[in-house]
């Protein structure tokens, strides 16, 4: 039975994509075969972080309209070959389908074809969210510790249980560890504490997250250890976690402060 | 000019001891804050209905004693996916006509009940009309969730619709 998990957030810009790209690459590369479908019909987004936008030759919509077979939209990653993503059409809007055809979708990629079906929600509670959490079985909600991703977090919580989706994990991500010492930022505790729901993922913030989406070469493929990161890793955990490891969460304590540091924190304002 | 320097040398020692502590850090802050936005997040319940409660609990509790309406506190607060509405009404005395009911039972007071009731005189309560008296705690949710009772009752309160 393939488990089909929505990766979903509310607000905009906290990592959705860039966490469904990274736990797919990263379940393939452990041998499972997974479908990611891009569910961001109009602004879809996917593609690039997994480099494969040339490679794109029919979409979803296509699919639906039997304009094509599914074989011919599915696009093959060449790095790992047991991953493939199910574009969404850019030239439309969000509302080009309905949730039915996307379960019409999911139905049609198969059970026993695939061990994970990831589904990639747009921001937003309207159509698209609806389409997205229509097929799936379970929900991996991604936040940062800031208020408004928090309160959208929260309403993303609240619908996915209105909709009969009571297995919804939390990925706490940019947590920015030096802050959190400070008090200036919000820790993995409280978050969680506030949406109460169970923490699947912490992810530090990471520059080299820019840097592979840049080069659409999701973190988890790298191999060198200079290219490894601690964001890379704590996504490899995420699918550990999935998979049902037991994986004790990354240590993010920053390291020890300099003394002159800490004086010269002395003489600035609090925030 | 040495005591120009003497509100930094201040600081500087509150800081060194911690006696800033008084004010809170922004990550206090900002818990707090979303700790009383997602209570009335997920209740659904707009800031007028949540008023509106206030003033008829007000009312059902100072028929029967009588409390004190600036040390009354009301506020929603999430904890665990839950939320718990909590009043705290200290009372100042107990009115006659609590006292002279025989019947053993408490519930809602039935509708002839409602003349003797004493005149809402506190004046938080005296702008809603008599007969809203009989309106349980059920019938302001269900106003919430029906937008036609709510826009008859108090056509300002804008309700989310889920």
């Amino acid at each position: 039975m393939a488990r089909i998990i929505v990766v979903t957030s509310g607000k905009g810009g906290v990592g959705k994509t860039t966490s469904t790209a990274n736990l797919g690459m990263a379940l393939a590369k452990r041998g499972r075969s997974v479908a990611v479908i891009d569910a961001d019909f109009g602004l879809r987004n996917l593609d690039l972080l997994l480099g494969l936008e040339n490679r794109i030759v029919y979409t979803a919509l296509e699919v639906l309209a039997g304009e094509c077979r599914l074989e011919q939209a599915l696009v093959k990653d060449k790095r790992q070959s047991r991953l493939v993503l199910l574009p969404a059409a850019q030239t439309r809007m969000k509302d080009a389908i309905t949730a039915e055809q996307m379960k019409q979708l999911v139905g049609m990629l198969g059970d026993k074809k695939y061990d994970y079906i990831l589904i990639d929600s747009p921001a937003g509670i309207e159509q698209g969210f609806q389409n997205a959490i229509a097929p799936a079985k379970e929900a991996l909600v991604v936040t940062t510790p800031e208020i408004s991703a928090v309160r959208d977090a929260d309403r993303i919580v609240g619908l996915l249980e209105a909709n009969g989706i009571r297995n919804a994990h939390l990925i706490i991500n940019r947590i920015k560890p030096a802050m959190v010492a400070q008090d200036k930022m919000m820790s993995v505790r409280d978050v969680q504490e506030i949406l109460a729901i169970p923490l699947i993922g912490v992810i530090p913030d990471d520059e080299k997250v820019i840097v592979s989406t840049n080069r659409g070469e999701p973190l988890v493929l790298a191999s060198e250890p200079s290219q490894q990161s601690l964001a890379g890793q704590a996504l490899q955990n995420i699918v550990r976690r999935l998979e049902g490891e037991k994986v004790p969460f990354l240590d993010l304590t920053p390291p020890p402060d300099h003394f002159f540091s800490r004086l010269r924190r002395l003489f600035q304002p609090s925030e | 000019m040495p005591f120009k320097c003497l509100p930094m040398l201040q600081e500087l020692l509150d800081r060194l001891f911690s006696r800033g502590a008084a004010q809170k850090t922004s990550r206090e802050t900002v818990k707090r804050r979303l700790q009383i936005l997602l209570a009335h997040d997920r209740t659904d319940l707009s800031p007028a209905v949540v008023e509106k409660m206030r003033q008829e609990i007000l009312e059902v509790v100072s028929r029967y004693v009588e409390i004190d309406p600036d040390h009354s506190e009301f506020s929603l607060e999430s904890d665990q996916r839950t939320t718990i509405l909590t009043a705290n009404l200290p009372i100042r005395g107990i009115k006659e006509v609590a006292a002279s009911l025989d019947e053993p039972q408490v519930a809602p007071l039935p509708a002839e009940a409602t003349p003797t009731a004493p005149e809402p005189d506190n004046s938080a309560v005296s702008k809603t009309p008599p007969d809203s008296l009989d309106l349980s705690l059920l019938d302001v949710i269900d106003a919430a969730i029906d937008p036609n009772v709510l826009g008859i009752a108090n056509p300002s309160a804008d309700v989310k619709q889920p």
